[in-house]
């Protein structure tokens, strides 16, 4: 089943589905593991493995700096595409996903990191420096194994924009709530509403809100206005400040507003 | 070919978010430059506010010096400023009038293109923030002390490697939330589409300028014509002046640091240690691992410290049309220390790297060929680094005594 139908498929089930994030090896591979079980165990539908690189333009401090310390300790990409290899095998209810920039794949291989994306039973990839201009090859060849490249609409996108986007993408849309760089709240307002009925009319592909959200009410504001929450930052640093045992009472809460 | 590729390079990798911020930047651009009243109002400008045109220099000493080619330099370091970044400012300084936008924002590595964005935000009335990455915040003090002096906002920048890549990194976080009321000044021709070849074009003015004094001066081409390349601005400047004559040889100069063999380096089209990579929007050969993470790079001179290399010059180097070499930080205070003394002229370390390879190649010429270098900036205000790299004894003095009234 592809991502689309799959994601249609737990709508069934929950009024939102939640999408969760982490860099791989920072702190550790090891805390990555048990961040990654907890998730699972909480009933997390998708979870972006960020393989990390040195120059994370899209990404705002936090995130930055997981990126820095986790190649600051030695993780490479072939540790990387390993763990994730693990994960897909231990948790078969999480459709997992990795988020990257360009320059990894580039250097790696389009063709040789999406085969072995696929392999391992990896279902989208999300790249946000590769937008549908540059990524014509990467989208085709995505498309032929069965990845979805995830699309992004943002509030400066125009109609015509989101169009032209979701015609390239598969799987569901992410949604940048703001302007901005991850990390920083979001007003949940009239103005994001007003968006997320703008992008709903520009695609049949499921809606995944992301940037800012990080509270309940955030998640309960999204329901039955987007598809699926996406919890970036928020999770990495209640594991900086809380460990990793934090996250799964901290999903759980989540879904409870 | 794809719009804003050259070659294979260039490309526009660009988060979504920026899309519509950079259509509306292409379409500024495309309108100034089909409209030749903005090239007549800008060379205007930089006539009346900045030193053009720059002189184009003979330097009978050092081609005496040497015994062969007549040596000609082309000199940026007077324009106001103090070095060719302005040019590419005040043009895009226009283009922000024209865009009706209120805020620029710049990443600066040496501080010259912080500087020179500063300058241009009090002159036009905009509101200015820097990124600088702390380590260059902490070779060049005084270039910071004139940015906030000049009313620019500037912000050290502590990730990364703290220095020029990282800057343009934070550069582009800012730009992510403020793109309605805000231009992001990119500093040299590299970045994505049409920041390289919009650059360009605003340096070129040196190249029309150079081509027609040498014609003047020497009555024909030079042969050979020396820039620095660190993003690669001022060599694209000089070397589109000349692009269409075979005859003129273009030479890019890199920054070599402690040697190429010794990895302590910013060569990116010599040595063989950098690789085809995309970053900071744009697809060029980097200095990178084998994973695609970007490695630090070293050189003497701030403004040629920097991963990549300008998608333009690395096609030029691609087809032929640009020979790259590279000057090591010794050889460069050798350079510098030469021309000070034949000429009393003081050229930026960065500058000096391409009169290493000039100083190389003219005794091999003929009397009758001229060479051009691209004095791209002038050292005399960089005192504290240069001071520093000369490991100058009375100049400490005067510092630690200096310190030790400000200590009280």
């Amino acid at each position: 089943m592809n991502l689309q139908s799959e994601l249609a498929r737990r709508l069934n089930e929950k009024p939102i589905l939640l999408m969760t994030h982490l860099v791989l090896g920072y702190p550790s591979f090891a805390v990555n593991r048990e961040v990654i079980r907890q998730m699972a165990d909480n009933g997390v539908d998708c979870i972006e493995l960020q393989i990390p690189f040195s120059e994370p333009m899209a990404d705002g401090p936090v995130i930055l700096k997981a990126n820095q310390d986790a190649l600051a300790r030695g993780v490479r990409v072939r540790d990387c595409l390993e763990f994730a290899a693990e994960m897909v095998a231990a948790h078969p209810g999480v459709n997992f996903l990795f988020m990257t920039y360009y320059n990894i794949v580039f250097r790696h291989g389009e063709q040789a990191f999406l085969e072995h994306a696929a392999d391992i039973g990896i279902r989208g990839t999300i790249i946000p420096d590769l937008p549908p201009e540059e990524g014509a090859d990467f989208h085709h060849r995505s498309h032929q194994m069965g990845l979805a490249p995830i699309m992004f609409f943002t509030p400066t996108s125009t109609d015509a924009r989101m169009r032209e986007v979701a015609g390239r993408g598969q799987g569901f849309i992410y949604v940048v709530a703001r302007r901005g760089v991850t990390g920083a709240p979001t007003e949940m307002d009239a103005g994001l509403a007003a968006y997320l009925e703008r992008c709903r009319r520009a695609t049949h592909l499921p809606l995944a809100v992301g940037f800012g959200i990080s509270r309940p009410e955030d998640v309960a504001m999204l329901t039955g206005r987007a598809d699926m929450a996406v919890i970036g930052t928020a999770t990495i640093r209640l594991v900086d400040e809380q460990g990793a045992a934090a996250v799964g009472p901290f999903i759980a809460g989540l879904l409870a507003a | 070919m794809k719009k804003g590729y050259f070659g294979r390079w260039g490309g526009a990798f660009i988060p979504e978010v920026l899309h519509q911020t950079f259509v509306e930047l292409r379409h500024a651009y495309e309108d100034a430059r089909r409209d030749p009243a903005f090239w007549q109002e800008y060379v205007q400008l930089m006539g009346n506010y900045s030193c053009r045109p720059t002189p184009l220099t003979r330097a009978d000493n050092l081609s005496r010096h040497f015994g062969g080619a007549r040596i000609f330099i082309k000199r940026e370091d007077l324009n106001h400023t103090g070095a060719h970044k302005a040019n590419n400012v005040m043009g895009q300084g226009l283009l922000v009038k024209r865009m009706g936008k209120k805020r620029v924002i710049a990443e600066t590595g040496a501080g010259q293109h912080g500087v020179a964005t500063a300058t241009m935000a009090a002159r036009f009335g905009f509101d200015c923030t820097i990124y600088m990455g702390e380590e260059d915040v902490a070779r060049q003090r005084p270039n910071v002390f004139w940015m906030e002096k000049l009313g620019a906002t500037v912000v050290p920048v502590r990730d990364g490697a703290r220095t020029l890549k990282d800057a343009i990194n934070e550069a582009f976080r800012d730009w992510v939330t403020s793109m309605d009321d805000t231009h992001y000044v990119f500093g040299t021709v590299c970045g994505p589409h049409p920041f390289p070849e919009m650059v360009a074009w605003f340096q070129s003015i040196i190249g029309q300028e150079a081509r027609r004094q040498i014609l003047e001066q020497h009555g024909r081409l030079p042969a050979r014509v020396f820039a620095c390349v660190g993003g690669g601005s001022n060599a694209m400047g000089i070397f589109q002046g000349f692009l269409d004559d075979a005859g003129v040889e273009l030479v890019g100069v890199e920054a070599g640091g402690k040697g190429l063999d010794t990895g302590e380096h910013a060569a990116r089209m010599v040595g063989g240690d950098a690789s085809p990579g995309v970053a900071q929007g744009y697809k060029t050969m980097f200095l990178q691992d084998g994973d695609g993470q970007m490695r630090d790079t070293h050189s003497i001179a701030a403004g040629l410290d920097y991963v990549g290399v300008s998608p333009i010059l690395a096609d030029l180097g691609d087809r032929g049309r640009v020979r790259f070499e590279a000057a090591t930080d010794r050889e460069v205070l050798e350079a510098l220390s030469l021309t000070m003394r034949s000429e009393g002229i003081i050229p930026a370390l960065e500058s000096a790297h391409a009169f290493v390879q000039a100083f190389k190649e003219a005794p091999q010429m003929d009397a009758d060929q001229a060479l051009i270098i691209n004095m791209s900036g002038r050292g005399d205000k960089d005192i504290f680094t240069i001071a520093h790299a000369f490991d100058d004894p009375s100049w400490k003095e005067f510092i630690i005594s200096r310190g030790r009234e400000y200590g009280g």
